[in-house]
């Protein structure tokens, strides 16, 4: 039903993006799904990447000083035509889900689009959108994009 | 420097007097003070007999070196009323301030101890050049910090008009000040400097729209550069003025309108300057640790009280003509405390609510600077994975709980910035945890 993520804590320095990028890329890891999000004070990026290199990422990461952590997200298809993504979000609003982020996968699949969401109360909210027929990627899927 | 101004002095026959007899009056003084302070302090009476130092052995202030030392940390560890030497009954006053290691410290005053405070404020406030035709605005906070009741004593003694601001509000300040032609001023130096920012801001002229001629500025550290732009910026005599609240609060030393060193109240506190390190006391001239010594105080008398506050002593007779020792402006501590607006913080207040948050390292840095005339303090914490979370709302939520704490152990608004793991240099010795921008 899920998808893990990675999230690493950024200060807002310079060069500190650049880095992350450059350590992943250099050990062969491949950024399937990037969001960045930024504070005033900080920032948080999070990644989607191959299950199988996950374990090599976070050991990588934390010994370069990055703090990172895995979760799980949601990762829905949506129609790739306009007000596509639209209909899902009426649907999470169905559930009285809130959405806390979301971004989307930089690979495309044809005529849909994938969307990575965390939402609140994930498990219960998660359930409540396979209910209503939204059509979730799972993590073996998204291995094989 | 010099000036032809009038001087003003509030008790001449105290103030002006040789210094042979004052030391004469300081000597009967400290003989019954310490009788005092062995009689009624259990912990006093202890460490004087473990120093095998008995009342009768103390003749006069020259065997004032043989006494024991009272620090700080004994008002936390007698905390709250171990070193109250009067019974409970006769204290009327508590005032009290921050201490170490997040613990506040408290100070019982009888009436007596009120009024001899009320006493020294008022020599402040005349050496400024107040009398009873002045309008004073106070505009240090009313509570527990001895700023505002002290100056509201002072004056009230003078027989001066009172207007009891307490600090914040500036337009509203400014608007008091320039309707009821306040004529002296009494805060922080920053909050001096900013009311007259502020009154510029305004677009009033200070020597065309105030009446104001003097301001007594204390509680936090400032330089002769800050004294002067404050006149300036307010057209007035800015005087310094020192204070503790273990000794009595503001006025325990005050600048008279000379601006050259702070007269200390020598007929209320015998001051001396130590080596910090060894103890030993240092002659006049030498720059080393404040020592105060109440002589007349009967609620919580201090003997030889380490201020950890640096600064020298010069004993000669000012242009003012009062006789009594001076002492240079504060120029540093011999402790790692920081004075942020006004309020005493240490870095290890810090530290105790960092290591008492789940998951937050003890790992630390206080970044102090001082921007528009106020004092700002960043807390740089390293950010660790029980912290982390993927949404900002959790991180956010984090941080603001550190802020919290933090304001609700040392009393000010800090802020907090999170930074990457071993971000904040580590030491093998003493760990630097401050950075103070500030110009002082």
């Amino acid at each position: 039903m899920f998808v893990k993520q990675i999230s690493v804590f950024l200060e807002n320095t310079p060069g500190s993006l650049r880095e992350l990028t450059h350590l992943l890329g250099s050990n062969g890891i491949d950024l399937m799904a990037l969001s960045v999000a930024d504070t005033q004070n900080f920032g948080i990026i999070r990644i989607i990447i191959e299950e199988n290199s996950i374990d090599n990422a976070l050991r990588l990461l934390r010994s370069a000083g990055f703090t990172a952590r895995v979760n799980n997200v949601v990762c829905a298809v949506v129609e790739d035509v306009p007000l596509g993504l639209c209909k899902l979000l009426e649907l999470i609003e169905e559930t009285g889900a809130s959405v806390e982020y979301m971004y989307s996968f930089l690979r495309s699949t044809g005529d849909r689009a994938l969307m990575i969401l965390r939402l609140s109360d994930q498990e219960i909210s998660t359930q409540k959108l396979i209910d209503l027929g939204v059509q979730l990627t799972s993590q073996a899927e998204v291995n094989a994009l | 420097m010099g000036n032809d101004r009038e001087h003003r002095i509030f008790n001449p026959r105290m103030e002006c007097m040789s210094r042979d007899e004052r030391a004469q009056l300081q000597s009967e003084r400290l003989v019954q003070t310490v009788r005092y302070e062995y009689d009624h302090v259990p912990v006093y009476r202890a460490r004087m007999d473990a120093k095998c130092i008995r009342p009768e052995d103390i003749h006069g202030i020259e065997d004032l070196k043989y006494l024991p030392f009272m620090e700080k940390t004994d008002l936390r560890d007698q905390w709250p009323f171990g070193l109250l030497a009067a019974p409970k009954r006769d204290i009327v006053r508590i005032q009290g301030s921050s201490g170490t290691t997040g613990h506040p410290i408290v100070s019982g005053y009888t009436r007596n101890d009120v009024d001899v405070w009320s006493e020294m404020m008022a020599r402040t406030l005349t050496a400024a050049g107040c009398t009873p035709d002045d309008i004073v605005q106070v505009a240090y906070g009313f509570g527990l910090f001895t700023g505002g009741f002290g100056a509201y004593q002072g004056a009230d003694k003078i027989g001066a008009m009172v207007l009891p601001m307490s600090s914040g509000n500036t337009q509203r300040q400014i608007l008091m000040m320039k309707d009821l032609g306040v004529t002296m001023l009494c805060c922080t130096p920053s909050y001096a400097a900013y009311l007259g920012e502020t009154v510029r801001d305004m677009g009033l002229d200070p020597n065309v729209d105030l009446k104001l001629k003097a301001g007594c500025f204390g509680a936090e550290p400032w330089t002769e550069e800050m004294r002067v732009h404050i006149e300036e910026l307010l057209g007035i005599d800015a005087c310094d003025i020192y204070g503790l609240t273990e000794i009595a609060g503001p006025g325990v030393s005050f600048a008279c309108l000379e601006k050259d060193g702070m007269h200390i109240n020598e007929d209320h506190v015998i001051a001396e300057i130590i080596n910090p390190a060894t103890g030993e006391p240092l002659p006049y001239g030498e720059s080393g640790e404040l020592v105060f010594t109440t002589i007349t105080k009967t609620g919580m008398p201090m003997l030889r009280y380490r201020t950890h506050d640096i600064c020298s002593l010069n004993p000669e007779p000012c242009a003012c003509g009062r006789t009594t020792v001076r002492m240079t402006r504060i120029t540093g501590r011999t402790d790692d405390m920081l004075i942020i607006r006004g309020v005493n913080v240490f870095p290890s207040q810090i530290e105790s609510v960092l290591v008492g948050i789940k998951g937050v390292a003890p790992h630390y840095m206080l970044v102090v600077d001082r921007v528009n005339s106020s004092d700002t303090m960043e807390v740089q914490v390293e950010m660790t994975e029980e912290m982390f979370s993927d949404t900002i709302s959790h991180i956010e939520q984090v941080r603001k709980n550190i802020t919290d704490q933090i304001k609700s152990v040392v009393g000010i608004a800090t802020n907090v910035k999170l930074v990457a793991p071993k971000s904040i240099p580590r030491s093998e010795g003493k760990a630097k945890r401050v950075i103070d921008h500030r110009k002082l």
